[in-house]
């Protein structure tokens, strides 16, 4: 089995002892969507205008939310002195983790979108737009938010370092996510916020695993 | 040959320089102690050898392979002051995934090698409910699956009772024997023959 996988399964079966680690993210989503309601408007049409916006934005901050945690304990017991002491390409270690924070994160953000879409009175074809937004976009989430979480390993109290140095990447994300969502309700043409969307992640998974790997040699030091 | 080369290392932390222009060459069979007083820079050199930590000056080379490059890194099992456990995770699962990590290949299996340092019964166990000499004894099972040819052990004798500590020497002797090198630093006494020691 190769180490891709092995390091896969090995974060996975961990999260999974330890559901709070992975489980807080997902509820400030939905809790954070659903209160948006309560405050602003009940009404159909407000919500319905605001719901791409409010939708993304919370899931961004989900998503940063659960990125301290990414390297936090592997790096307090030192198994990260291990991956890069190791033979194994360490960007291919650190490509398996990103992995498995989305499939802890992002792909359960995917997951609910539809439900809390509806919530907002998002029509259907809006909400498998916003599916398609956040399942392209939120790898890339993971991706970058890793570079930011491998820059600040062993710095003390860092959430608001890592917000600094990760949101201003995630803004373009954000910008043309919910964009797409805002035109899809209005029947106009997505194609070029999903050009995009696919540029970003697919040059966000070149670069992140190479450059966390070097950022992460330099904060062990 | 296969030797370890250390050619002109210089480390530095801070403002304080911990060595410098040390050179060094070790051939199979050779165990190293460093010896030297707390903050002299044991653990930096180790760092450097195992590739964690760049030197200021002077380079590491095994069988003309330099440190940091995936032919060299090959050869090293590394074994520092943290325990490299997960909570989460059982000694055994712990145990597999540190081996692959630092193994090509293993003749030996995990649960063997538990059981070879005494610790069979817990392969079961979540690291979080071993103490500290057992999370020490479950990292030095690696040491029975590992074969790379260089160890470095950075205060191996730590927390472990008098058993752990002879199943480690002789392990360590065996190492030798069979040909590999071993660089460890500790405070202890400890009953290794043909051991050279450096001073820093």
């Amino acid at each position: 089995m190769s180490i891709f996988i092995q390091t896969l399964m090995r974060d996975l079966k961990m999260a999974l002892r330890n559901p709070s680690s992975f489980l807080n993210p997902l509820l400030f989503f939905i809790i954070a969507i659903s209160l948006f309601p309560l405050a602003i408007s009940p009404e159909a049409h407000t919500l319905s205008n605001i719901a791409p916006g409010v939708i993304w934005v919370t899931c961004m901050l989900a998503v940063l939310l659960s990125l301290n945690a990414l390297f936090h304990t592997d790096y307090d017991n030192g198994v990260l002195e291990q991956m890069v002491v190791s033979h194994h390409p360490l960007p291919l270690l650190l490509l398996a983790k990103t992995t498995a924070h989305w499939l802890l994160t992002g792909l359960p953000i995917v997951l609910l979108s539809p439900l809390l879409g509806a919530v907002l009175f998002l029509d259907g074809e809006s909400i498998g737009v916003l599916m398609l937004t956040l399942l392209l976009a939120t790898p890339s989430l993971s991706l970058i938010g890793t570079i930011g979480a491998s820059l600040i390993v062993g710095v003390k109290n860092s959430g608001m370092l890592l917000s600094l140095l990760v949101l201003p990447l995630y803004t373009p994300i954000l910008i043309f996510a919910s964009s797409a969502v805002s035109q899809a309700q209005f029947n106009l043409s997505i194609s070029a916020q999903m050009y995009f969307l696919t540029s970003i992640f697919l040059l966000s998974l070149m670069g992140s695993p190479f450059i966390s790997a070097l950022a992460l040699k330099t904060s062990l030091e | 040959m296969s030797k370890l080369i250390i050619n002109e290392l210089s480390c530095q932390r801070g403002y304080n320089t911990l060595f410098s222009e040390l050179s060094l060459s070790l051939v199979a069979g050779d165990i190293l102690r460093v010896s030297g007083a707390n903050g002299s820079g044991k653990t930096s050199l180790l760092k450097i050898l195992a590739g964690l930590n760049s030197a200021e000056s002077g380079n590491v080379s095994f069988q003309e392979h330099l440190v940091g490059s995936n032919e060299y890194q090959e050869n090293i099992f590394y074994f520092g002051h943290l325990p490299a456990l997960s909570p989460e995770l059982s000694c055994q699962e712990n145990l597999q995934y540190l081996s692959n990590l630092q193994c090509s290949h293993s003749q030996y299996q995990a649960i063997d090698a538990l059981a070879a340092i005494g610790l069979k019964g817990y392969e079961n166990e979540y690291a979080a409910n071993l103490s500290a000499g057992q999370k020490r004894r479950v990292v030095l099972a690696a040491l029975f699956i590992s074969n790379a040819p260089i160890w470095l052990l950075d205060e191996p004798f730590t927390a472990l009772d008098s058993d752990g500590i002879a199943a480690l020497e002789v392990q360590i002797s065996k190492h030798s024997a069979n040909g590999g090198i071993c660089i460890l630093t500790t405070h202890q006494d400890c009953n290794l023959t043909n051991m050279r020691t450096l001073s820093l």
